[in-house]
């Protein structure tokens, strides 16, 4: 299970963020100008299949070979800058700023990225988006590089704004160098160029066309067959995707959604053709739902990634994104067993998730549902171990003493959902009694509850609120796993009889009926 | 009663809100197409008050809003925020006030008139109707800014009894709406007629009222959708049948 439930930028990817050691380790011995013989020969045939539009092989090089030469040569060191090997690749403007990404990428995962540095990557990030917008790229990238470059674009600027938010240990250079450069990650820069590329690409026309049938996009899991470019269609699909976790860093969990409506998740799309993609979208979503009390949608889509994760995590063992998925992983089950412990619904768990999940949130799941002090506090510490690494979007006051301020942002979500959570502590008590009878006087459950009956109809009340929410088209759907109504001053308890599907069973039946004739058809007697 | 006054100068009304609707259709679109934008900030204020003052709401707008305020705090407005929030609490059931606050600054939260507010959230929230409209009573100041206040929580009120009660004493009805005696007369005689409601004698004291009939107080009328069968799926059997 989670061991670091402390809400610290130390757990972020596969590797340390610790920002207070400084760029010391990244001068150790390293010259950027030094090109071993192999990245010579990496960059040489990347570029060369990046202009053919050999796409497989694009993407064994970008998984594969570059993880392999990042382990093998530059396991605590950058890349060779991109000056030194522009002129083996007829220094290709885009390729140059394809290759920064990487280099980018790869520094933010193994070493501390200095201010400069990070100002640096802003800036080749806006380069490359702008190339994009432009309509001047006529390449093919495989889907996971593409995800890649959006999911870092995000990643980088939680990360710039959780450096600056730390005030305290800033040097001067740092803070002179951060009013200098006031646009970059700056929250309006991201979120445009997110909106600019899902606009850009007409990405949500496209997926609409689709559904009548009027394009192909998703069939070819966005991959142009027509000699054109799938770069900006699926960096506009993915900005969607982009959008939905920006908006959850801000807490703007609404408009998150909003931003996510045109894929549709109950279907296979592009988002699921690379792993990181499909498990960020459900995460967000998930958490998203949760947060809008929508628990049923949240428990749904936990599920259904949860038990995806179970079966397929092993033929991920050697990506470089395993650990990722497993912390995710992690991470989807504490927010389950948060939403189950508000909204008992076992029965939309699949059995190995569910038995997964009591092995790890069994114990802790009973204690939540006590509402006492102790469970107030267990909800805190899975919360925090689950939640995205909230933000504060505007830039820091030069003028006040310098504080950290990192935390404010997730304070206050914790705080808020803390609150959620406290309304709905007497909620377990009427589940706990709802369930033993089927119908029973006001007055009595009163007494068993010790309170009298204004507060006893108050509480009811407040249980039909809880269980009944409201979805995004402004329908009320009830969550409700025991459900009652009160007819003048008695509660009578409503049964929830089991749903038998007879038409699903039926129409497999036919279709296999269907399948069994057909084969004795084709058997030829003598 | 209102009649006569409806009837004075129509022509006049009818142009302030053609031009009131002209400027909240380019608000909306600027929502939609150009949210992450600060110079729109001043027009999504405006629109704040013109919800206010034309009873209507716009939650994307409004959190469009409290997003820049996020972005740039300096230029964030209490009276704004609070009016905002009046609003969104007047959407119950839906979660629009808990969607405000996730966006509001904790320092800006600890302001007495924002404190104020989410208790009254929180008394809506818990069905405590009582405490609710003796708190709103006592700070008329923010919550009459707002026409249309009290309709709203009224109308909320009558979501959540008509999702708990089949029959609910009417004691219980006139707390949840603040209306009493001849009022309250008055009130359910609107709603026997427009509403479906119905009067019947409580068998220990006072009247029951008798909710209309939904799926929610109504097991029975719960449609079972878990049997629904998609139309694509049985198009997939048609050559079977056919």
């Amino acid at each position: 299970m989670a061991t670091a439930y402390e809400y610290d930028d130390a757990t972020a990817a596969a590797a340390n963020y610790d920002d207070q050691a400084g760029p010391q380790r990244q001068d150790l011995g390293y010259d950027p100008n030094f090109v071993p013989d192999s990245v010579k020969s990496f960059v040489v045939h990347l570029y060369r299949h990046i202009r053919e539009k050999n796409v497989y092989e694009i993407h064994q090089m970008y998984e594969t070979s570059f993880q392999t030469l990042s382990e093998r040569l530059f396991k605590e060191t950058p890349w060779p800058s991109v000056d030194a090997v522009a002129h083996y690749v007829d220094n290709d403007h885009v390729f140059c700023l394809l290759y920064r990404e990487m280099w980018f990428r790869h520094l933010y995962a193994r070493l501390s990225p200095t201010l400069k540095q990070r100002i640096d990557s802003w800036d080749n990030y806006c380069s490359l988006f702008q190339v994009v917008l432009h309509g001047v790229v006529n390449m093919q990238l495989p889907n996971q590089w593409l995800w890649d470059m959006v999911d870092e674009f995000v990643y980088q600027f939680q990360s710039f704004c959780q450096y600056r938010a730390k005030m305290k240990t800033k040097t001067e250079q740092e803070i002179a160098l951060l009013r200098q450069h006031d646009q970059a990650w700056n929250v309006y820069g991201v979120l445009n160029f997110l909106q600019a590329l899902v606009e850009k690409s007409m990405i949500i026309q496209i997926l609409e066309q689709e559904k009548e049938g009027l394009e192909q996009f998703t069939y070819t899991d966005g991959y142009d067959y027509n000699g054109g470019s799938n770069v900006l269609k699926v960096l506009g699909y993915f900005s969607m995707v982009g959008l939905l976790r920006v908006h959850c860093l801000l807490g703007d969990y609404h408009t998150g959604l909003k931003c996510l409506l045109p894929i549709d998740i109950s279907q296979q799309g592009v988002y699921t053709s690379v792993i990181g993609s499909h498990i960020t979208t459900i995460y967000h979503y998930g958490f998203a739902n949760l947060m809008l009390r929508r628990y049923v949608d949240a428990i749904r889509e936990f599920n259904k990634i949860l038990l995806y994760i179970y079966k397929t995590k092993q033929y991920h063992q050697k990506s470089p994104q395993y650990e990722q998925i497993l912390k995710k992983n992690e991470q989807m089950y504490a927010l389950l067993a948060i939403c189950l412990s508000l909204c008992p619904q076992v029965k939309l768990v699949e059995e190995t998730v569910n038995s997964q999940l009591r092995e790890k949130y069994g114990e802790k799941m009973i204690r939540m549902q006590r509402y006492d002090d102790e469970a107030f506090a267990i909800y805190d510490e899975l919360f925090s171990y689950a939640c995205p690494k909230f933000i504060t979007p505007s830039a820091p006051s030069f003028e006040e003493p310098l504080v950290n301020y990192n935390q404010d942002a997730y304070r206050l979500q914790l705080k808020l959902f803390l609150y959620e959570v406290k309304q709905q502590q007497l909620l377990s008590g009427v589940r706990t009694f709802l369930k033993v009878y089927s119908t029973i006087s006001l007055a009595k459950l009163a007494n068993y509850m010790e309170v009298d009956e204004p507060t006893l109809r108050t509480i009811l009340m407040t249980y039909k609120h809880k269980t009944h929410a409201v979805d995004s088209e402004g329908k009320i759907i009830s969550n409700a796993d025991v459900d009652f109504y009160i007819d003048d001053d008695m509660i009578h308890v409503i049964e929830s009889k089991p749903l038998k599907r007879y038409g699903d069973y039926f129409l497999r039946q036919i279709v296999k009926l269907e399948g069994v004739i057909n084969d004795m058809d084709r058997i030829k007697l003598d | 009663m209102g009649r006569e006054r409806d009837a004075q100068k129509p022509q006049q009304q009818q142009q302030q809100q053609q031009q009131q609707q002209q400027v909240s259709f380019t608000v909306e679109q600027l929502v939609a197409v150009n949210p992450y934008n600060p110079d729109i900030l001043p027009d999504l204020e405006n629109y704040v008050n013109e919800q206010v003052s034309s009873q209507t709401y716009s939650l994307d707008a409004n959190l469009c809003l409290l997003r820049l305020y996020q972005f740039e705090p300096e230029r964030l407005s209490t009276q704004i925020v609070a009016r905002i929030l009046v609003k969104a609490l007047m959407a119950m059931p839906a979660p629009d006030f808990s969607l405000c606050l996730f966006l509001i600054p904790e320092r800006v939260q600890m302001e007495e008139q924002f404190k104020t507010l989410i208790v009254l959230s929180h008394y809506l929230e818990t069905g405590r109707f009582c405490q609710f409209w003796d708190e709103a009573a006592k700070s008329r100041h923010i919550v009459e800014a707002v026409p249309g206040f009290e309709l709203a929580i009224q109308s909320y009120a009558i979501h959540l009894l008509s999702l708990t009660y089949q029959k609910v004493p009417r004691s219980v009805l006139a707390e949840a709406i603040n209306i009493e005696g001849l009022s309250l007369d008055k009130f359910l005689e609107q709603q026997i007629t427009n509403c479906g409601w119905s009067v019947e004698k409580g068998h220990v004291k006072g009247q029951l009222i008798v909710l209309p009939s939904n799926e929610f107080n109504h097991p029975e009328l719960k449609k079972n959708t878990a049997d629904s069968i998609p139309l694509e799926h049985i198009t997939r059997i048609f050559p079977i049948l056919g």
